[in-house]
């Protein structure tokens, strides 16, 4: 695995106590399941909170650079990419 | 409850006969038992104009007439406003101004102008804004109903000329 | 416009007539209540008169006796659900919640909620045996205000929900049950530093009343439960997917035993999206043998459905003397009515969309009241935060003397900007409204007059992308026929119509557009959150680009020549030695060369960029009443691409339009006791067109990267800015900061006398 141009993940800040206060952590996966199993090696107690039955949690949503992943879980991420946990977002 | 009245009317040219309780509104009774579900409606207490038809040449909303009141009456709905198989004025104005996005109103507004232009040919911006106030559009903003009734006017007064 | 400013575009920026133009025009067009089947009962639906109770017990048999009633059904009648959440494509639901607002189960959580429903021959006796059904409620006090609701000791509605924060630990399934659902919070830089180097910094309140949809047409279902195990339900909808899977899921049946058929639908605006009719109806059914129809009174409208939350929200901005944003601060509660799900996770990313802020913090609440449990609206949660910081970007543009306008643009989020809540921004078009206003006609003419005045303000909306699919088939006359998911809810058909025109080289008019039902189309999500244009645009286009490849291998075999020497443009297959054939003379050969030709297409990878819009408007104070009168009303957005010009100035206008009745004069106007008192159109006070003037519309396009053509979703931003543009035209007009929705006569003179 890389260590160098890993994604850097955006740490939302009630879960930033996991972190001892870092903000973005770089975090090696190809994809966003990955990215969480990683982030549960480094960071445990960090899946419970994002995940759901090996699912992201409902009315959670993840960002994979500008856009929101449509794939989830699956989503593949990339060298250098943003990841931020965000709600979920419906419409009118 | 027992009871139900023969009601003999005029509807878009047609004489009609139809059976009702004497609780049935006109507009339960256009839409229920004639099938004319072109008259819609929205909140069945007189606020939306959804259900507007012609009765003895005035608009009214038909939720709030008794089908029985209609005895007698000469009625025109929205089924009777095209020419055939040809939209009127006020029709093709709305389709070419793009005057309807959901459409439920459409066929109240569209009977209400045609009562305006009936009394008032050649109305103002503010004569069709009070005549039409009695109309609800949740989707357009009004703007472009507005542009089409003065659109059908104009085009209107083409025809007469 | 784009025809003229976009050449390359042969159908895209045209005004074509819609293709279910004359159905709507002459009264033909079927929506909900317009189904008649054979032998159709006609149903009614027995509503809480409380806002708040426990349900001791439900006796109809006085109901079942009256001849004329062939079934009745109550929540004993819907399969317990436990505490599962599904999926629904444009959001995840509680299915224990979902199923206790269909049909209330234990309690009653609001004046309306659904309590048991009777089918009979006609609808006046179904309402008479309503009235024969015998409730024993037990009284418990009601909660209707946001902040009281989130007191320690204020009554729980559900003794299921505990707060459930983004990015925390679940909380113990034995704590205490709160009516504070979900909380959020986001950060960015650091406020205490921020707020250090401003030289201004305005601090203040808002609250803002619950408000509703108001779409023309009431909800309706009608199903039929066959004696095969299938139910079939006719309904406007918004997403006939989703309510498939609604029903469905509230059934404890599979997806495939419903089939919803979509009419047309009399607007939404995002509140036909949950269900509430189809599952009774469909139970209705099965216990009489009988298609069952459902039409809901314009008070159940009201009263029962899925309005947008009041609010409260503390909302601070700091900025320099010369015009520069610093720091800003929000906190925001909405009500989420009865159950967990307002949109107060949108709210906190919109709040300071349309800047670039350094240092931000943002925190959020969703709390339940004794109020209809909330829905989507229009930019769900986005008009409600725009009022507060674009009335203090206003407050702050008065304090430091600089040009509304002008702080805007530099102030103005743009492509590389981070977000309060993180991402950083694509392509967008803020500074491209706000400079269209500032060089409008509009903005540059002075207003005179006593008691007159101006204000601006901006708005954000995300738009989304979600699923969508679509199929063409090409018939013999060269025209193609389409099929698509997306109920039409403002001429959709003609904009995806368009695009696939556009992308096979033929007219409009050459494409006939159908929205199909749950088991002929592909599977859409839901016509909203700005969506439809976008993605199943994007679908329309694939099948026209699949056709595209189908005609090219077709040509090949014609022409005896290889596939890679043939090319699909201008309207036609292109090959060696200048051969062509156009569109319609391969349609001709569709049976010749091996039959039909059906291209289809999916969108599901593309995300919207987001879509900013900012409004001007020019209004006349009476300081004696309190009156509002909106002189000039001009909005610019940035629409990507406009595909039909028409319906795009459409949706802006109709958009601004109903922000302007969420500005000046609607409310859900509650009663101590928890009781709506303005459950009818006269007294809700939605705008007619006696209360606004023309509203002028800028289209401002900045294409969206990820669309073929650009398109950027339009329905949605134009609601935003109308509160805060008229909040602070009030003020220039005179003299007075308003902080709360509506800006009504009484609310308004109020202030002014205060003033005074």
């Amino acid at each position: 695995m890389a260590t160098i141009n890993m994604p850097r993940v955006f740490i939302p800040p009630p879960m930033r106590p996991l972190t001892a206060g870092e903000e973005v952590v770089e975090v090696a996966g190809a994809n966003i399941a990955q990215v969480i199993e990683n982030l549960e090696q480094r960071f445990p107690g960090m899946k419970e909170r994002l995940c759901q039955d090996d699912a992201l949690r409902p009315g959670l949503s993840v960002a994979v650079g500008d856009s929101v992943a449509t794939l989830g879980m699956l989503q593949r991420t990339g060298p250098d990419v943003e990841i931020h946990f965000l709600p979920a977002i419906g419409g009118g | 409850m027992s009871g139900k009245r023969v009601v003999t009317l005029t509807v878009n040219g047609d004489r009609v006969e139809f059976l009702c309780e004497a609780r049935q509104t006109l507009l339960e009774v256009l839409r229920n038992n004639l099938d004319l579900t072109g008259t819609k409606e929205g909140c069945s207490n007189g606020n939306c104009g959804a259900c507007t038809v012609i009765m003895d040449g005035r608009p009214v909303v038909s939720c709030l007439v008794l089908a029985v009141e209609a005895e007698g009456s000469e009625l025109r709905t929205i089924e009777g406003v095209a020419r055939g198989s040809h939209l009127d004025e006020v029709q093709s104005a709305f389709l070419e101004g793009a005057a309807l996005q959901c459409g439920i109103c459409t066929p109240g507004f569209i009977v209400q102008t045609e009562a305006l232009l009936e009394e008032n040919p050649n109305p103002t911006e503010d004569d069709i804004r009070f005549y039409l106030a009695g109309n609800l559009c949740r989707c357009t903003g009004y703007d472009k109903i507005v542009r089409a009734v003065q659109a059908a006017a104009e085009a209107r007064q083409v025809a007469a000329n | 416009m784009a025809t003229a400013e976009n050449p390359k575009y042969k159908v895209i920026g045209t005004r074509p007539v819609r293709h279910d133009g004359a159905d709507k025009v002459t009264g033909r067009a079927k929506y909900g209540a317009d189904i008649k089947l054979s032998g159709m009962l006609y149903a009614a639906t027995l509503r809480s008169p409380h806002a708040h109770a426990k349900i001791k017990s439900i006796d109809t048999s006085k109901a079942e006796a009256l001849p004329g009633v062939r079934a009745i059904v109550t929540s004993a009648d819907l399969p317990a659900q436990g505490d599962r959440i599904v999926e629904l494509g444009e959001g995840a639901a509680n299915m224990r919640h979902l199923t206790a607002n269909v049909l209330a189960r234990e309690k009653v959580l609001y004046k309306g909620h659904a309590i048991a429903a009777v089918a009979a021959d006609n609808i006046h006796i179904a309402e008479e045996a309503i009235k024969l059904i015998e409730v024993v409620y037990e009284l418990l006090p009601p909660v209707m205000d946001v902040r009281k609701a989130m007191a320690a000791d204020a009554p729980i509605l559900n003794d299921d929900i505990r707060t459930a924060s983004v990015g925390s630990a679940p909380a113990a399934k034995d704590s205490k049950p709160t009516n504070i659902a979900k909380h959020f919070l986001f950060e960015k830089g650091d406020i205490a530093a921020g707020f250090a180097k401003a030289d201004v910094i305005v601090e203040r309140e808002f609250d803002t009343a619950m408000v509703h949809q108001g779409y023309i047409e009431p909800h309706n279902a009608t199903a039929l439960w066959n004696t095969d195990g299938k139910i079939t339900v006719w309904m406007s909808t918004q997403g006939s997917f989703s309510a498939r899977q609604q029903t469905a899921e509230l059934l404890k049946v599979p997806i495939s035993s419903v089939k919803v058929i979509p009419t047309e639908i009399g607007g939404g605006f995002g509140g036909k999206i949950s269900v509430y009719f189809p599952p009774v109806a469909a139970l209705l059914s099965k216990k009489s043998g009988r298609p069952v129809k459902l039409v809901m009174s314009r008070a159940s409208v009201f009263e029962a459905t899925g309005p947008t939350p009041g609010s409260h929200m503390k909302v601070k901005l700091g900025a320099t003397k010369d015009g520069q944003l610093v720091a800003g601060e929000a906190w925001i509660a909405f009500e989420a009515g009865a159950y967990t799900g307002s949109p107060i996770g949108p709210a906190c990313m919109c709040v300071f969309a349309c800047y670039d802020l350094p240092n931000g913090r943002v925190e959020g609440f969703d709390v339940c009241v004794n109020k209809p449990r909330t829905n989507a609206y229009r930019a769900p949660g986005s008009t409600h935060v725009a009022f507060a910081t674009e009335t203090l970007v206003d407050e702050i543009c008065e304090k430091i003397g600089m040009d509304a306008a002008d702080f805007r643009i530099k102030n103005a989020a743009k492509e590389g900007v981070r977000r309060v809540d993180g991402p950083v921004y694509a392509r967008i078009g803020m500074v491209e409204t706000v400079e269209a206003i500032k060089n409008s006609d509009h903005y540059k003419t002075p207003l005179e007059g006593k008691y007159r005045g101006r204000g601006i303000a901006s708005g954000f909306w995300f738009n989304c992308g979600l699923k969508s699919s679509a199929s063409a088939t090409v018939n013999p006359d060269g025209t193609v026929s389409l099929l698509e998911g997306s109920t039409d809810i403002g001429g959709s058909r003609v904009g995806i119509a368009m695009q696939l025109a556009e992308t096979l080289g033929i007219t409009a008019e050459e494409v006939i557009p159908t929205v199909g039902d749950t088991d002929s189309a592909g599977y859409c999500d839901v016509t909203g959150g700005s969506r439809v244009t976008f993605a199943t645009g994007i679908a329309a286009i694939e099948a026209a680009k699949d056709i595209q490849r189908q005609l090219v291998e077709r040509a090949a075999m014609i022409w005896e020549v290889d596939v890679a020497q043939i090319s699909y443009r201008d309207g036609g297959v292109h090959g060696p030695d200048g051969k062509f054939l156009s569109f319609k003379e391969m349609a001709g050969k569709l049976h010749a060369t091996g039959g039909a030709v059906i291209g289809r297409g999916t969108s599901s990878a593309a995300t919207q960029g987001g879509a900013f819009g900012t409004h001007c408007v020019d209004v006349e104070v009476d300081p004696e009443l309190g009156k509002v009168q909106i002189l000039r009303y001009t909005a610019a957005q940035d629409c990507g691409t406009a595909i039909h010009p028409s319906y795009v100035e459409g949706q802006i206008q109709g958009g601004a339009v109903q922000g302007i009745g969420w500005a000046l004069n609607e409310e859900y106007w509650y009663d101590e006791r928890g009781e709506m008192r303005n459950a009818t159109y006269l007294d809700y006070r939605i705008p007619t067109c006696y209360d606004v003037p023309m509203i002028d519309t800028i289209i401002v396009e900045v294409p969206d990267p990820q669309h073929p053509y650009g398109v950027r979703g339009v329905g949605e931003v134009p609601i935003c800015p109308p509160p805060a543009a008229i909040a602070n035209a009030i003020y220039a007009a005179v003299g007075v900061r308003m902080h709360d929705l509506p800006m009504s006569p009484p609310r308004l003179s109020a202030e002014i006398l205060k003033k005074k």
